[in-house]
């Protein structure tokens, strides 16, 4: 065989070769896939498994919608289901509002501490959650704050800061500094060439950074457990059920949760390849 | 020069909110931290720093089990989900064709189910009676007594699966990254498929291995959760006796103590990592 593709002019092939990533890999690849989607199916399985009284047992009792019927209907759930949300849009707005001119003064100027805000924002994104919530929870207890939906959001921007910045800085090392510069030879000003220039251009790289920063903080669960005090965001609250039995209704929101998160980023995934055949 | 001066200002301008946030929320409370350890007291009476050094010889002589169980499991974690990722990753950046969004797409849909339920999925699919043990058990292939739940085995898969995507993700940017011409020239010179491998794209994607290694191993040795959830009194990890004693006991000195012990020694872990195998910028591989 080496013979034949040699006199043909193309490198002799091993042959071990094909069998292997013909067959081998791509089985051993479709494995790991069926692992990963299983607590998945798991998941979207009990969040329609009959409950009799209404606290999930790890057996199926048979096929129900009715989960999804009485999805509100347990206050404390659906209070912390909120509190989750809430927490989540206005740590969003917060750390894109800080976090941007940050990017953009790592990405762009040349300043002494630049090198110690990238290390910060580093540290920020690698530092152990349970190191970060206790000590923040210490500086709380230090000086006597209560905690609460304050304290949560407090937290929950500090380590969305740190993401925003990241993806940001790595959008904005990718365009052309020129053409802000341009606008500026055009007459206008640094805060209009900001505005009109900057800001547009970097704008799906905003938005992707705000749903980081605002799937990071529903999901936090670690951070949050240690500045919530007593209030409850929707990881906390399921979590404290595990104990007494988890009702359905915590199944079918991670559901509508997960479907809304791939809905999504498939809607992103297409808009950006849209755009990047308008721009090619 | 007051123009010059202006300019010079901006990016502190710029950075000012957001330096102050972390600053305030982020680094002030690190050090905070060394305060609250050294102090002595009780929630009612109130606590008065005594600088008591005393404590972090107490705190790893009282918790050398557990710091020990943390490194452990986050270790073997780690390098399980290196070596099951691994291979994914180079057969999807290498021979993944039209299929690559999509089969990255699909591996990393667990990032989209909260963090919370993915472990709490586990505990169903691990339970005595769940889906696994309990169909094996109805068809008499395993024994009735069987259980995995509260076993080290269940905690570390746990801990292993939720891995397993933010292992992908910098393993996959750094194979994707290698340039085919040189593994091509290496097959043109007749290198064969294990000397290419071992010369050529294993060296390549070696800052995905250490962006992988240090994200996957830093969460995994702090975390509470799997431990919690799938474990019992036997699989305790140091991140459930900080929390413990944080937020139920309100012992603040040894919590923090426990926290800032944690701190040093990942960050020791890290620097040794980086002296043995060299570091490349992590920074790139986050996003």
């Amino acid at each position: 065989m080496s013979g034949a593709t040699a006199a043909s002019g193309r490198r002799p092939r091993r042959l071990a070769g094909p069998l292997w990533r013909r067959a081998v890999l791509p089985t051993y690849v479709f494995v790991v896939l069926a692992i990963t989607l299983v607590p998945i199916v798991v998941m979207i399985l009990y969040s329609l498994n009959e409950a009799p009284n209404g606290r999930l047992s790890f057996s199926w009792h048979g096929f129900t919608t009715e989960w999804y019927h009485r999805l509100f209907e347990i206050p404390d759930l659906t209070d912390a289901l909120v509190t989750s949300l809430e927490i989540a849009a206005l740590s969003t707005v917060i750390a894109v509002a800080i976090g941007t001119p940050a990017a953009l003064a790592l990405a762009r100027y040349r300043f002494r501490g630049r090198a110690t805000g990238d290390l910060v924002i580093l540290a920020d994104i690698a530092a152990p959650s349970v190191v970060v919530g206790a000590s923040l929870l210490g500086l709380f207890v230090y000086l006597g704050v209560s905690r609460g939906f304050g304290t949560i959001l407090i937290a929950h921007v500090a380590f969305n800061v740190a993401f925003v910045v990241i993806v940001l800085q790595a959008r904005l090392r990718d365009i052309d500094p020129s053409l802000s510069e341009a606008a500026r030879d055009l007459g206008s000003s640094p805060i209009q060439a900001f505005w009109l220039v900057t800001i547009p251009v970097i704008f799906p790289a905003i938005l992707s950074a705000a749903l980081l920063a605002f799937a990071l903080s529903i999901d936090d669960f670690i951070i949050t457990s240690f500045v919530a005090g007593q209030t409850l965001t929707f990881p906390l609250w399921v979590y404290g059920s595990v104990k007494v039995g988890i009702p359905p209704q915590v199944f079918a929101m991670g559901t509508l949760i997960f479907a809304a998160g791939v809905l999504i980023a498939i809607a992103g995934l297409f808009s950006a390849r849209r755009s990047a055949r308008q721009t090619a | 020069m007051s123009t010059k001066l202006r300019t010079a200002l901006v990016p502190y301008l710029l950075s000012l909110p957001a330096a102050l946030w972390l600053g305030i929320f982020f680094l002030l409370p690190l050090v905070t931290i060394l305060g609250v350890s050294l102090m002595t007291g009780n929630s009612i009476d109130g606590w008065t720093l005594t600088w008591n050094f005393s404590i972090f010889g107490d705190a790893i002589s009282t918790y050398a089990t557990q710091f020990g169980r943390s490194f452990l499991y986050g270790g073997i974690s780690t390098a399980v989900a290196l070596l099951t990722m691994y291979p994914v990753a180079y057969w999807i950046a290498f021979h993944g064709g039209r299929f690559k969004s999509v089969l990255l797409f699909l591996l990393l849909l667990p990032f989209f189910v909260s963090f919370v339920i993915r472990i709490l999925a586990w505990q169903f699919i691990l339970a005595d009676d769940g889906i696994i043990l309990g169909a094996l058990k109805d068809i008499g292939l395993i024994p009735e007594d069987t259980h995995v739940l509260s076993t080290p085995f269940a905690v570390v898969a746990g801990l292993t699966y939720d891995a397993l995507p933010f292992m992908l993700l910098p393993l996959y940017v750094a194979l994707q990254r290698i340039d085919r011409t040189q593994v091509e020239g290496a097959a043109d010179l007749y290198a064969s498929a294990s000397a290419r491998f071992r010369t050529i794209i294993l060296p390549l994607s070696a800052p995905g291995i250490y962006a992988g290694i240090v994200l996957v191993a830093i969460t995994n040795i702090g975390d509470y959760l799997s431990a919690s959830i799938l474990g019992g009194p036997s699989t305790t990890m140091i991140g459930n006796i900080i929390q413990t004693q944080y937020v139920n006991n309100a012992d603040y000195p040894i919590a923090s103590a426990l926290a800032l012990i944690l701190m040093v020694a990942l960050m020791a872990a890290m620097a040794v990592y980086a002296r043995v195998f060299g570091t490349r910028t992590l920074q790139e591989h986050v996003t």
